[in-house]
């Protein structure tokens, strides 16, 4: 089925199967590495991009179903040129180690400080309760993204 | 695992979608949220030949709030009901509840048309659903019915719902502003499926609880009602020792099944528990 939708600013048209996931279209079809897929149904939030503006599971969602859609995925998030406020944050506080399940966590953040840029350690920790990461016990993760939230207040 | 191979449609009106599902002989699945649906799929528990989405069809993303109480159209997403301010009086156990559900990503598409047609055991809206007496209302091949929440809930993963049938609507009768209520569960991590939970709600009459109502999900095969606990409730003072009794009555109550994640007395005790706690915060609110 050919499927439209804009990636990072830029229109895009693709032609893939039904069962094709959003993960694997980034991927497979669009060449967007950034985005990774760990366990492929729901549960480790490694595929977490931004669709419209919030954070959702690319696992969970067939390509076709993100026509007309706008879709941010961790690639967006940076330009070429410097590392943007929240990943600065995270190399500060060591927030990764592997890097595998980063794209998510940073995808997860951005959302989360976007529409509450005020929230608390507890409210950080809830949001990531939905991503799961085996390197780093988590706490780094969690001072990075309360650490950023100036960069984020208007 | 990848899913296997299906067709797509996406119908502009429910008449489609109704008989986009009734042509595939049961075959056919509605695609709301799709956030159980896809991991059914990709576990092969699942394996329907035609996804029929439901995203462009009108009317069904509406949260309505009226005299006769709250109206959830089959598409509203848990993050709709936990960013509703008018929710905060209109229906503070809903919320309460709905805040458990899951994780961040997944309350942002998850729909409550979507998992009460599912209908998880641990799920915590058919759990409110039947704590509340919720009607559903649906459409099908044969024209649009109403089904009440006792009769719609029929076991784990089982609903009153033809092959061809679409929820469109979940109704919650009007909430009184002194009602009482607590919301309890356990699970092991944050956002995890709860090994309990307990939803409850009273009325105050002449300083005694009334009108009680007391649900619980996550053991057993269906969320249900546990009548023996609320009959402990009705008629009383609510106190610690009465929250205690009650506990014991709906541990009493429960027919626990036996998992991975927790034995049966196990889940046994922390249905009791979990009623208690719920009943001495309603006190406490």
């Amino acid at each position: 089925m050919t499927t439209k939708f804009e990636v990072n600013g830029k229109q895009v048209s693709v032609d893939v199967e039904p069962r094709l996931t959003l993960a694997d279209c980034l991927r497979h079809e669009l060449r967007l590495t950034g985005t990774h897929i760990g366990c492929e149904h729901g549960v480790c939030g490694a595929c977490t991009v931004l669709v419209d503006g919030e954070a959702v599971r690319s696992c969970l969602i067939l390509a076709v179903q993100a026509e007309g859609s706008k879709i941010t995925t961790v690639e967006g998030l940076s330009s070429d040129a410097d590392l943007s406020p929240l990943q600065k944050s995270f190399r500060k506080h060591h927030a990764l180690q592997c890097g595998f399940c980063t794209p998510g966590f940073i995808t997860t953040a951005h959302a989360l400080l976007t529409e509450e840029p005020d929230c608390d350690a507890d409210r950080v920790r809830e949001v990531l309760s939905g991503n799961i990461c085996r390197c780093t016990g988590y706490i780094g993760i969690v001072e990075a993204v309360l650490d950023a939230r100036a960069a984020y207040k208007k | 695992m990848k899913l296997p191979p299906f067709e797509y449609a996406c119908p502009a009106t429910i008449n489609e979608a109704v008989a986009l599902l009734a042509g595939h002989g049961g075959e056919a699945k509605p695609l709301a949220g799709g956030q159980s649906l896809m991991p059914m799929m990709a576990f092969r528990i699942a394996q329907p030949s035609l996804l029929v989405d439901l995203r462009k069809l009108p009317g069904l993303k509406e949260i309505k709030i009226g005299a006769d109480g709250v109206r959830l159209g089959a598409l509203v997403r848990w993050r709709d009901i936990l960013d509703d301010k008018r929710l905060d009086a209109a229906h503070p156990l809903l919320k309460e509840a709905i805040s458990h559900v899951a994780h961040y990503q997944i309350r942002n598409r998850g729909t409550v048309g979507g998992s009460c047609a599912h209908a998880d055991p641990a799920s915590e809206m058919p759990g409110i659903a039947q704590t509340c007496e919720a009607t559903f209302s649906v459409i099908g091949k044969a024209g649009a019915r109403t089904i009440k929440a006792a009769d719609f809930f029929q076991g784990a993963l089982t609903t009153a719902l033809k092959p061809d049938e679409i929820v469109t609507e979940i109704h919650l009768p009007a909430w009184p502003a002194q009602r009482r209520y607590g919301f309890q569960e356990f699970a092991r991590r944050r956002g995890d499926f709860a090994m309990a939970g307990i939803a409850l709600y009273y009325d105050v009459e002449g300083g005694k609880a009334a009108n009680a109502h007391i649900g619980v999900f996550g053991v057993g095969d269906c969320q249900r009602r546990l009548p023996k606990a609320e009959a402990a409730l009705n008629g009383h003072t609510v106190d610690d020792a009465l929250a205690v009794k009650v506990g014991e009555a709906a541990a009493a109550e429960v027919e626990p099944q036996e998992d991975i994640h927790a034995s049966s007395a196990y889940r046994r005790a922390l249905t009791g528990t979990l009623a208690e706690r719920a009943l001495k915060a309603a006190a406490a609110r």
